[in-house]
């Protein structure tokens, strides 16, 4: 499967998920530079990686989502590529539209550094159609910003349709209805604030993040 | 010509850092403080003569988020 992770000035898990997808698929992944106007392509999957992209400036996410490289992200997004935004790339999806919702400074104040219990709340989607509907995985959480607000329309909707990938299973930043990862509509886009690339090998302390993008590659093809 | 742009949080969003700051304020023996929301002023020097359109248009598309901010433009 043929990959590409956007880079953006203070991008800094673009490494991280680099060495998850080259070591999954055994392609190095295209790194993209966020004034690139198109994705290469034959892509079967983007990642929009963690970081502090333009020093979160303003908001987090919110200029980097207004970068060239976005639009063409956007654009393939609604042709059905599989995009995946992880931490600070959760907050740029959701500041381009991409995915509802907001992502506001942690309800403690706190940097949130540290393991955390996750419940799977949909088994279907490229993404997470390997886990089980109501397994617990642990993945890492590394974020200042990771508190999900949506109005409580936008929030029912979500929960009517399947769209809450990925919940907290223990207070973590003040979520509402403890979300840590949506989908969008399609189901095509993914955004989570917890780190699934950073459980890929046993020495990370466990492997709960693979079947994130195995279950894409079987879709995919290698 | 200069503009100043409010941009606040909507009724009913918490606030942390409000929340946060009430409490500094009672620590430091600040009574009768009911509430306290942050926001962030963005003082804007545009071309004379720029209409509010486009200005509401900057404001949109990236100054605030209206998922969970308002903002409010002022004529210096």
């Amino acid at each position: 499967m043929k990959t590409a992770v956007l880079v953006f000035p203070g991008s800094n898990c673009d490494r991280d998920i680099a060495v998850a997808l080259e070591l999954l698929t055994g392609t190095a992944p295209a790194m993209v530079w966020h004034a690139e106007t198109s994705l290469p392509d034959g892509l079967g999957l983007v990642v929009v990686p963690g970081g502090f992209s333009y020093g979160d400036y303003l908001r987090s996410g919110a200029i980097a989502a207004r970068s060239p490289v976005m639009r063409a992200v956007v654009e393939a997004a609604g042709r059905g590529l599989p995009v995946l935004g992880v931490c600070n790339g959760f907050q740029v999806l959701t500041e381009a539209g991409l995915l509802p919702g907001a992502l506001m400074r942690n309800a403690g104040l706190s940097f949130v550094c540290r393991d955390v219990p996750l419940t799977v709340g949909n088994a279907e989607s490229v993404f997470t159609r390997l886990y089980t509907k109501g397994e617990t995985v642990t993945f890492p959480v590394a974020h200042h910003d990771g508190n999900y607000f949506a109005d409580a329309d936008t929030l029912d909707r979500l929960e009517s349709n399947g769209r809450v990938a990925f919940r907290y299973a223990e207070p973590v930043n003040g979520s509402t209805r403890d979300i840590a990862g949506i989908l969008n509509d399609a189901g095509n886009v993914l955004g989570m604030m917890p780190h699934p690339e950073r459980r890929i090998e046993a020495a990370h302390g466990g492997t709960d993040g693979r079947r994130l993008f195995e279950g894409l590659m079987e879709l995919v093809g290698a | 010509m200069k503009l100043k742009v409010y941009v606040t949080l909507k009724p009913g969003v918490l606030d942390p850092q409000g929340r946060a700051i009430h409490h500094a304020l009672g620590s430091l023996g600040f009574g009768g403080v009911e509430d306290v929301r942050v926001g962030r002023l963005i003082e804007l020097t545009v071309a004379d003569g720029t209409d509010d359109a486009a200005v509401e248009a900057m404001c949109r598309q990236l100054l605030a988020n209206t998922v969970i901010e308002n903002f409010r433009i002022e004529h210096a």
